[in-house]
């Protein structure tokens, strides 16, 4: 057992959780985008930054949904500096994907309408959810990150369909900008083309996403 | 498109299927092809056991790589930080214009691929420009069209 | 031959001794990347033709890089019982008449650089004499090596050997006490006893972490997990930055050596070189001196008979600075893409495939040999009181002696600058001087009396980084230098997370505006306000170091940034748009070479009469600024 401070609380946590799921544990919110308690965790967003302090003094800015609990570490979820740059990575964020609705509501949220950039027309905002869902839960790894930098996509190999899909949906159930849907009986991002499915398992998957079901479970 | 595997499988093998030489395998599987085949990388990720999204992942996330075919001579022009402030950019401009292609791109004739390149390390000789093997330095807009008549 | 004893490397060596220096006359030719790319290749091979036509008795050698890259191709002559003589800016034509004594006496005086009475065996505490004396057979026409500014302040150890020895014979490399060190190390040395002669010599990493060595080792000794890893980070991507190549060309058997040394510290027995794709020469040499590493018993199974094993592989990058950031390096030995990962549970602890791994720079490997030969009291006598040792820097840029250098941690700027470079080609201004790279920052002319260590240059907003010196004259735009980092990093960037990725864009995006005259009010806040989310959010290294070349500039340079933003003008002349090019009547002849140059046929005029510029047409190409000899044309 692990006794650590939250935004002055004092909570304790199991050896090998990380401070995300410490505070989530007790109720304590903390934004998140790219992460999720059924996968992997990436740390690309870096929305659940959170300022830590370790028992020996040493301070700094780390994603809570990856730095490990520590005996004594003393965590701010909401200090000044940790404001400011949740504001700076939603200016971003609208900035690159203005349509999308969760994008626009979580900015709203920390006061930002209007980005001081350029708007571009993005959905996706390279979470790495669908790829990751594709490797660890139906294990088809049919779908990767591709390019680098501003150039990096999500795309199926040589932007064909993807072969080795097997159309669970989950992909689109996890995406959080909906950037990936199933539309007109295709699993599409985009313009890029996943896999068309049946009428009956467009309805199948579609069944699934309704009842809100848990990221399908692995095999 | 048809392409010997077999050349593949030797490449392949050269490396002893070793997973921590993926970028050597691609490096010599492209020099063999002048890029990388479609179905050379699918070979790789049959043999190396691989998924194929992870082999097309990383054939696109390195510089060196090129899905496409490419020109049969290759001109690098350094734009490091040396070369750049000796004027490394307006080389780079030179040659788009004379070639008629953005850096990253071949010409239609196939005869060139026009990239750039940070930093060979040559930096005395700033601006440099590497043509295939060939280095050459102290260049200016001038100079270095004229370099370009000795590549068929 | 497999070596096992003390005996067995002397036998060696003696063969070294031989090939180093020769009864007969030797000429050796400088053949690192510097030295191919102006032309050494075809002198070496030259003075190859003409020595077996003529058969005449000499030796003809190659060598690694002297660090005079300014003056390349470097040919020297070591003849017996004079002093070792060092040619300039060498061709075949030249190189083949210094194979006659008398005609290479005669022309020392104008084609001669430096020269050498005698060289160090660093490894031995040993100086070799050429000359038993000074009367009679020095030529003072020419200084000698240490009398040169060039080289009078440097210290080698990284270098040692760099120029001295023909790093394709291991030979040569044990002549210079060579492997005697890992033989101690291995026959007569706990690795618990390394792991702290490395920690008192107080070695810092030399890539630009700058991490406490020997701290480092012990910690992946003592990290839970077999097998464990030693990585050599030879993804040297800092533009304008060759220290490592240089290294790996003209040494590469100090970094193996080092590396041994350091698996034995730690117990690894599996080692991996991470050489960039756009070193072939360095692959080259690395892959010769291993094999002849194994061949002797000095690398894999049993090694010098002590039961040991280490084998070294060498992998190739393939074009992505990231991969220089450890966990990205990691990634692609694992087949995947170059991706970094928070480091919260360091690659000591889990690295490669999850396991303890020791990762060092090139120049870090280097060091190991000599500290453990000379002793840590030895190393930390050199430099000052938190860096110590030396630092190879690669001094480019507009700077008259444009070279390698390795100096004592503690000289400052001003020396290197103006004694060591020779100061600024054309008489031109001193501006500023670049250090570490991306990561790094500009240091105005007001701070160049700081001495060059770690924490000074992190303390004026810059880094050491990988050693990487750009120095700038007065025609250069710092609002386009910070720029062409941000250019530079957009296309590096790996593009996982959002500050790094969309930070870096926004921050090209205004810089593009700012010169071309779009800038506005606010600009620089918002660049710094960028500069904040990378440097509290991004993900690796790469991006929360990324605003540093443009905070740098903007705190030393702020006037440039608002001439930019506020005139809409360039004070240096050099964002194009914002320049407009004409021809000076008083100073053209009418020689009509910028007409040719000029590809949108911007220039009209008659022949030997002052020609004009038609602004509308001209595309700030800067071609007839290139080209014409009576600086006729005005830039402003």
């Amino acid at each position: 057992m692990i006794t650590l401070t939250i935004d002055g609380r004092e909570i304790g946590a199991q050896e090998g959780w990380t401070v995300l799921k410490a505070a989530q544990n007790v109720g304590i919110e903390i934004p998140t985008l790219c992460h999720h308690e059924a996968l992997s965790a990436s740390g690309a967003c870096r929305l659940c930054s959170v300022e830590v302090t370790t028992k020996r003094g040493r301070n700094r800015v780390v994603a809570s949904c990856l730095y490990p609990v520590e005996e004594g570490l003393n965590v701010q979820t909401n200090s000044e500096k940790i404001k400011r740059l949740r504001k700076g990575l939603m200016e971003l964020l609208l900035a690159r994907c203005p349509s999308s609705e969760k994008i626009r509501d979580m900015a709203r949220h920390m006061g930002i309408t209007e980005p001081r950039f350029r708007l571009e027309g993005e959905e996706c905002i390279l979470c790495g959810l669908c790829v990751r869902v594709c490797q660890e839960i139906s294990e088809a790894r049919a779908i990767s990150a591709v390019n680098r930098g501003t150039k990096k996509e999500i795309a199926a190999p040589f932007y064909d369909l993807a072969e080795t899909c097997i159309g669970c949906g989950g992909c689109a159930y996890v995406c959080p900008t909906g950037a990936i849907r199933i539309e007109d009986n295709k699993i599409r991002l985009g313009d890029k083309i996943f896999k068309e499915l049946s009428p009956e398992e467009v309805k199948k998957v579609e069944e699934k996403l309704e009842a809100k079901e848990r990221v399908p479970e692995k095999g | 498109m048809e392409i010997d595997t077999s050349k593949v499988d030797e490449v392949i093998d050269s490396f002893s299927g070793d997973l921590s030489q993926l970028i050597g395998i691609l490096q010599d599987i492209q020099a063999n092809f002048n890029y990388l085949p479609r179905e050379a990388l699918v070979r790789v990720s049959e043999r190396l056991e691989i998924p194929i999204s992870q082999v097309f992942g990383v054939a696109t996330f390195f510089k060196a790589f090129s899905l496409k075919p490419r020109g049969r001579h290759q001109i690098n022009v350094c734009l490091g930080t040396a070369c750049h402030v000796r004027g490394g950019a307006r080389i780079l401009g030179k040659l788009e214009r004379d070639l008629k292609v953005e850096a990253g791109g071949t010409t239609e004739d196939f005869r060139f691929t026009l990239e750039s390149v940070r930093c060979l390390g040559c930096c005395s000789l700033g601006p440099v420009v590497v043509i295939d093997n060939d280095t050459y330095g102290r260049l200016n807009q001038e100079r270095v069209t004229k370099l370009l008549d000795q590549y068929e | 031959m497999k070596i096992k004893t003390t005996e067995d490397l002397d036998e060696l060596k003696k063969e070294g001794l031989k090939c180093l220096y020769p009864d007969n006359p030797k000429i050796t030719v400088g053949m690192a990347t510097c030295g191919i790319a102006t032309g050494a290749r075809k002198v070496f091979d030259a003075l190859v033709e003409e020595v077996e036509k003529r058969k005449l008795d000499v030796v003809v050698s190659q060598t690694g890089c002297i660090g005079f890259c300014q003056r390349e191709p470097l040919i020297d002559i070591l003849r017996r019982g004079r002093e070792r003589i060092y040619y300039k800016e060498m061709t075949p034509e030249k190189a083949v008449r210094l194979l006659d004594e008398s005609m290479a006496a005669k022309a020392t005086v104008d084609w001669g650089l430096f020269r050498m009475d005698g060289e160090e065996n660093l490894i031995e505490n040993e100086t070799i004499r050429y000359v038993e004396s000074h009367y009679g057979v020095g030529d003072n026409s020419i200084p000698l090596y240490k009398e040169l500014p060039f080289f009078e302040k440097q210290v080698k150890i990284a270098l040692r050997n760099c120029g001295f020895i023909d790093p394709g014979r291991i030979e040569e490399y044990v002549a210079k006490g060579g492997y005697y060190v890992l033989l101690k190390v291995l026959t007569e040395m706990k690795p618990e006893e390394v792991i702290e002669e490395v920690k008192r010599s107080g070695l810092r990493g030399r890539g630009g972490g700058g991490f406490p060595t020997g701290v480092k080792w012990e910690s992946c000794r003592n990290a839970a997990g077999e097998p464990k890893y030693i990585i050599c980070n030879a993804d040297e991507g800092d533009p304008g930055a060759y220290m490592d190549r240089s290294v790996l060309e003209g040494d590469p058997h100090t970094v193996i050596e080092g590396m041994i040394i350091g698996a034995y510290a730690i117990g690894a027995h599996e080692g991996f070189i991470y050489v960039r794709n756009e070193y072939p020469l360095a692959i080259q040499k690395l892959k010769i001196a291993l094999t002849q590493a194994e061949q002797y018993g000095l690398l894999g199974e049993d090694i010098l008979g002590t039961g040991f094993h280490f084998t070294i592989k060498i992998n190739r990058g393939g074009g992505a600075f990231v991969c220089g950031e450890s966990t990205a390096l990691m990634a692609s030995l694992e087949g995947k893409v170059g991706e970094p990962r928070a480091k919260y549970i360091h690659t000591i602890e889990r690295g490669l495939w999850d396991r303890p791994s020791n990762l060092n720079n090139v120049e870090t490997w280097a060091n190991v040999p000599p500290i453990m030969a000379r002793g840590a009291d030895w190393f930390s006598s050199i430099g000052t009181e938190n860096s110590k040792g030396t630092k190879v820097f690669s001094l480019v840029g507009n700077i008259n002696n444009t070279g390698l250098v390795e100096i004592p941690m503690g000289v400052s700027l001003r020396e290197i600058i103006y004694d060591i470079g020779g100061g600024i080609p054309g008489g031109k201004m001193f501006k500023a001087v670049q250090t570490g790279g991306p990561s790094g920052g500009c240091i105005p002319e007001q701070l160049i009396d700081l001495p060059v260590d770690f924490d000074r240059l992190t303390g004026v907003g810059s880094m050491m980084g990988s050693g990487g010196m750009i120095v700038m004259d007065e025609n250069t735009c710092m609002v386009d230098v910070a720029k062409y980092f941000v250019d530079f990093l957009q296309e590096e960037s790996c593009g996982k997370c959002v500050p790094c990725r969309e930070g870096i864009k926004r921050m090209h995006e205004i810089l593009e505006d700012i010169t071309t005259g779009n800038g506005k009010e606010g600009d620089i806040e918002l660049l710094e306000e960028i500069g904040f989310i990378l440097k509290e959010g991004a993900l690796c290294a790469l991006g929360s170091t990324a605003a540093n070349p443009v905070l740098s500039t903007i705190n030393y340079f702020r006037q440039e940034y608002d001439a930019h933003i506020k005139a809409k003008s360039c004070p240096a002349g050099v964002c194009s748009e914002l320049v407009t090019y004409s021809i000076d009547p008083e100073k053209c002849t009418g020689c009509g070479r910028c007409v040719k140059a000029c590809p949108a046929e911007a220039i009209v005029g008659e022949k030997k009469q002052p020609h004009s510029l038609a602004v509308e047409k001209c595309i700030k190409c800067a071609s007839c600024f290139e080209v014409c000899k009576f600086d006729a044309v005005i830039r402003q």
